[in-house]
């Protein structure tokens, strides 16, 4: 069972979708046992890091995040509230993730929002098995996480070189949403729930 | 660097993906989803569905076919056709819709952009702006270009841009149909101008022209509807033939 947090994090259908044609049961909760018992936990996130991360704040799931110990995805703006600190708000964040998030700053060949497919590289074994570096996927966003010692893969828009995916222990985040990201997404998504 | 995006066009009525044929009637093509799934397989970046209906009845039937292409497809999509308020907006999404199109409404209400942009972020707005040149200058149109209006292109984009608007997508009715090539200079002024990604629309006839588009006219992404529907430019071997020209494109 994937328990998918519920927090009033925006649109989640497309995640809920993409289970769906994964075939695998899942969930959407904040009730912290039954995310506590899950076997995979995943945190959407659309929208504002600020709210988002008080709507978080409000549930108390900050902290009842910090205490899973099976696998966690933050997928977006779910994977930037798992790391310290956001320049948008700004705000603090939940601090698993030793990154920053910071906002890209537009210019001739860096336009903002970073829209569209990009590739991923220096993948980590896990999350992205199956893959060899350079796959594309699909990102959204105007703030994006900072390399750091938990960056399992990296992407560069114009100038920028930024984490696409973190991990710390059993947590993972994405900055691309696998969830819209074809086949290579499916793969992805099907790694998180076979780890 | 982010690839450049290829993006099949589907105006729907009914559910069904219809193709106006020069402006006398108009030909069914094809089941929506299945479509979409199949631009999809092929390597679409992305697809843009427009509702083309007149009727309550229409509109309603477009909203359970977002639910259904939203299950169906892994990649983006973009919805469009008689958004005109928040509300319209907002039952889109929940239907699964990445990005909503405004154009005739927001240039009757500019506000409507704000509004939607602060509620669900300038990600989901895609501004469509149809236009043709008038003298010297690209003056904006409104229902399917049937409709003149005092909006010059470019002030009206960079409006569009500082309301919220997260892409424009440009078309224009100078050369939509004509499938002679898209307004490369038009779009190379807007790509420089806004910070925002351009989306070009009208005068596909050949993988030429979007190649001309891309670099030449700087945009972000092509679209175009008649090529991919009859199979003129199937997309594996457009995107092959821009691979090989250098432009950095999914394949």
């Amino acid at each position: 069972m994937v328990a998918i947090v519920d927090y009033d994090a925006g649109n989640i259908r497309s995640v809920e979708n993409a289970l769906e044609r994964l075939g695998c049961e899942f969930a959407l909760s904040s009730d912290p046992d039954f995310l506590i018992s899950a076997d995979k936990i995943i945190l959407p996130g659309v929208g504002n890091a600020a709210e988002a991360m008080e709507s978080l704040r409000s549930k108390g799931l900050d902290s009842v995040l910090r205490q899973i110990r099976r696998p966690v995805l933050g997928i977006c703006v779910g994977m930037q509230l798992m790391c310290r600190d956001s320049e948008e708000g700004p705000c603090d964040c939940i601090g698993i993730f030793d990154s920053h998030v910071r906002r890209f700053v537009p210019s001739q060949g860096c336009k903002v929002p970073h829209m569209g497919w990009n590739t991923i590289h220096n993948l980590e074994k896990k999350l992205f098995s199956g893959l060899s570096g350079g796959e594309y996927v699909y990102f959204v966003h105007s703030y994006y996480p900072t390399l750091c010692q938990d960056t399992i893969a990296t992407c560069r828009h114009s100038g920028q070189l930024f984490s696409a995916a973190l991990k710390y222990e059993n947590f993972y985040g994405t900055q691309f949403h696998p969830e819209k990201s074809g086949d290579v997404g499916e793969r992805i998504l099907r790694n998180f729930i076979s780890l | 660097m982010v690839a450049k995006r290829i993006i099949p066009c589907l105006d729907v009525r009914d559910g069904q993906v219809v193709k106006g044929i020069n402006f006398l009637g108009i030909k069914e093509v094809g089941d929506a989803v299945e479509m979409g799934r199949r631009y999809c397989e092929e390597g679409a970046d992305e697809l843009v569905y427009l509702d083309i209906s007149a009727t309550r009845e229409g509109r309603r039937t477009f909203a359970q076919l977002v639910e259904k292409i939203a299950s169906q497809i892994n990649i983006p999509f973009t919805v469009g056709g008689g958004i005109s308020c928040l509300e319209d907006a907002a039952r889109l999404l929940d239907a699964g819709a990445d990005k909503i199109s405004v154009n005739s409404a927001a240039i009757a209400d500019p506000s409507l952009i704000e509004k939607i942009a602060s509620h669900y972020g300038s990600q989901f707005v895609v501004v469509a702006i149809d236009a043709r040149l008038v003298g010297d200058s690209w003056m904006a149109t409104t229902h399917g270009g049937s409709v003149a209006t005092d909006k010059e292109l470019f002030s009206w984009a960079s409006e569009a841009c500082r309301r919220g608007a997260g892409e424009i997508l440009f078309t224009s009715m100078d050369h939509d149909g004509t499938r002679n090539g898209y307004a490369c200079e038009v779009y190379a002024r807007l790509s420089e101008l806004l910070p925002v990604p351009i989306i070009a629309s009208g005068g596909a006839g050949s993988a030429a022209h979007i190649a001309e588009v891309l670099t030449a006219g700087k945009a972000d992404a092509a679209l175009a509807a008649s090529i991919f529907h009859y199979g003129q430019i199937p997309i594996p071997e457009l995107k092959k033939s821009l691979f090989e020209q250098g432009i950095e494109v999914r394949i």
